[in-house]
């Protein structure tokens, strides 16, 4: 019961907290404008709300296809392999390195050569964040897939890859899906890859080949600012940031639910 | 229809560990064969050896020939290709947890390839008459997952599951033991259905059940094959002393 207490009540400070002061300043324009130029009232994330999207898509379609293929190889492929036990240790590695030092690497490996800030330097870093942590979430639930229903899928001459694809996968899914939506929930707020490698935007852009906007890089622009207008923006935008990612998570457990039986574990 | 098995000089090893020692009988087709013998004495493994479950395990290893017909399913066939023929229900019940009631007893046939939607409406309820279990489910085929089934309910779906695929042999390593008395009556019941169609090889802890499901049984001790005749003759007449023993209870 305590414990039940303390995990709820920092959430809903946080989220009470941030209605609190971020609520008033949301409105149509909010929405619907790009940032106003310093010294004018009023102008909205419009940019940075379709940036973050674009970043998070860009970055999903890099870092879950890549994640899940590894735990896959890991759980089922490559067990006890030296190949997976370097697959393994290099993604605890990647966990525990410093979001920032992930926004240098894509500098180094991509703006410098490109000689440009890129939405699409800012998604594969964000994108390499998510692996490790679907990759490992995905080998844990694949372990947990019981021996037995491997074996029922083997024993009814389903060739290994199948049965692997088809049915520990399968199985195993609600909780590679948890994975993903912890992985992109954290990097959804992800501001330190993004500085070296998105850069931001004040314009209307959704050319991967630009600079673009993004919510954690326009609250922390606007947070540091001086001026009040631009405060309650910036706690605005935290406030559009949380409910996005909500509505993602909410949106990804709705869709993968339906189709699964009732009484299915 | 089911096929004999004829199995010579098998020897199966976990490891360092002789798990099967020359092995060698005639099981015929179309009848039931029953498997006794005290734990560990090896008789799961060489049910796993007749499907090449066996060789899933990795530090696992087998020598020796099984022919099943005109196939030695150890030369002429990939483990993937014998597993069609030779169908298996497993000790606990093991449905596919996230699928339906149809889903699992389609299973084999979709995930090789087989999508003909129609027939498989027809296999679906063909299988599920034959394992006795269509009335109690008819109506739900789609609806309810098979885990949450009953245990027995979930035993007959495994078979189901297993002759959708249209088998020659039906392996079952002791397919009642997780289950209460009135769900195992009911798949001894349905042994004695399906020994007509196919060959059928039980393994059991269950005296009375290996005498009343099965013409032929194996008694295993230690890895060997002890004296294997017909049921009748193992449970009055045993010509080995250590069967005897085992039969009467006094070891095992």
């Amino acid at each position: 019961m305590l414990s039940t207490v303390l995990v709820i009540v920092p959430l809903a400070a946080i989220f009470i907290y941030l209605i609190f002061k971020g609520a008033s300043s949301l409105n149509m324009d909010f929405f619907t404008k790009t940032p106003a130029p310093v010294g004018e009232t009023g102008g909205g994330m419009a940019n940075a709300i379709v940036g973050s999207i674009t970043l998070l898509g860009l970055a999903s379609l890099i870092g879950v296809p890549v994640g899940i293929g590894g735990g896959v190889f890991l759980a089922e492929f490559g067990r006890g392999t030296k190949l997976a036990y370097a697959v393994r240790f290099t993604a605890d590695v990647l966990n525990g390195v410093p979001s920032i030092v992930m926004g240098l690497a894509a500098y180094a490996l991509i703006v410098v050569p490109q000689h440009h800030f890129s939405a699409f330097a800012g998604g594969v870093a964000l994108g390499i964040m998510m692996i490790p942590t679907i990759c490992r979430t995905t080998e844990e639930m694949l372990l947990m897939v019981p021996h037995s229903v491997r074996e029922a899928a083997l024993g009814l001459g389903v060739p290994n890859w199948r049965s692997v694809l088809s049915i520990t996968v399968k199985t195993a899914s609600p909780g590679i899906i948890t994975g993903c939506m912890l992985a992109f929930a954290r990097v959804a707020g992800e501001t330190a890859p993004l500085i070296f490698t998105a850069l931001g935007n004040d314009f209307w852009s959704t050319s991967l080949n630009q600079p673009i906007a993004a919510l954690p890089l326009q609250i922390w622009i606007y947070a540091q600012s001086p001026y009040d207008d631009w405060h309650r923006l910036a706690w605005a935008g935290s406030l559009v940031l949380i409910i996005l990612i909500v509505l993602a998570v909410s949106l990804v457990r709705f869709v993968t639910s339906r189709g699964v039986l009732k009484g299915a574990s | 229809m089911g096929v004999g098995i004829e199995v010579t000089n098998l020897n199966a090893w976990y490891g360092a560990n002789h798990t099967l020692q020359d092995i060698n009988l005639n099981i015929p087709a179309n009848h039931a064969t029953a498997l006794i013998g005290p734990s560990g004495c090896g008789k799961s493994t060489f049910v796993r050896c007749l499907n090449r479950m066996h060789e899933t395990n990795p530090i696992a290893r087998v020598t020796g020939s099984v022919r099943m017909g005109d196939l030695d399913i150890y030369h002429d066939a990939s483990p993937v290709e014998v597993r069609r023929r030779v169908g298996m229900v497993f000790q606990r019940p093991n449905p596919f947890p996230t699928m339906s009631i149809y889903d699992n007893v389609s299973a084999g046939l979709k995930l090789n390839g087989y999508s003909n939607r129609h027939s498989l409406d027809e296999v679906v309820e063909k299988s599920l008459k034959n394992s006795a279990l269509w009335d109690e489910v008819k109506d739900d085929l789609k609806k309810k997952s098979g885990a949450s089934l009953s245990g027995g309910q979930q035993q007959r779906l495994c078979i189901a599951r297993a002759l959708a695929v249209d088998p020659e042999v039906l392996l079952m390593d002791e397919p009642a033991s997780a289950l209460d008395p009135v769900s195992t009556s009911k798949i001894e019941d349905l042994i004695f259905q399906l020994k007509s169609q196919y060959t059928i090889v039980i393994v059991t802890h269950n005296m009375q059940q290996a005498a009343r499901v099965a013409e032929k049984t194996g008694f295993f001790l230690n890895g060997r094959m002890v004296e294997f005749d017909s049921t009748h003759k193992i449970f009055t007449n045993p010509s080995d002393k250590r069967t005897e023993d085992y039969i009467t209870g006094r070891f095992g």
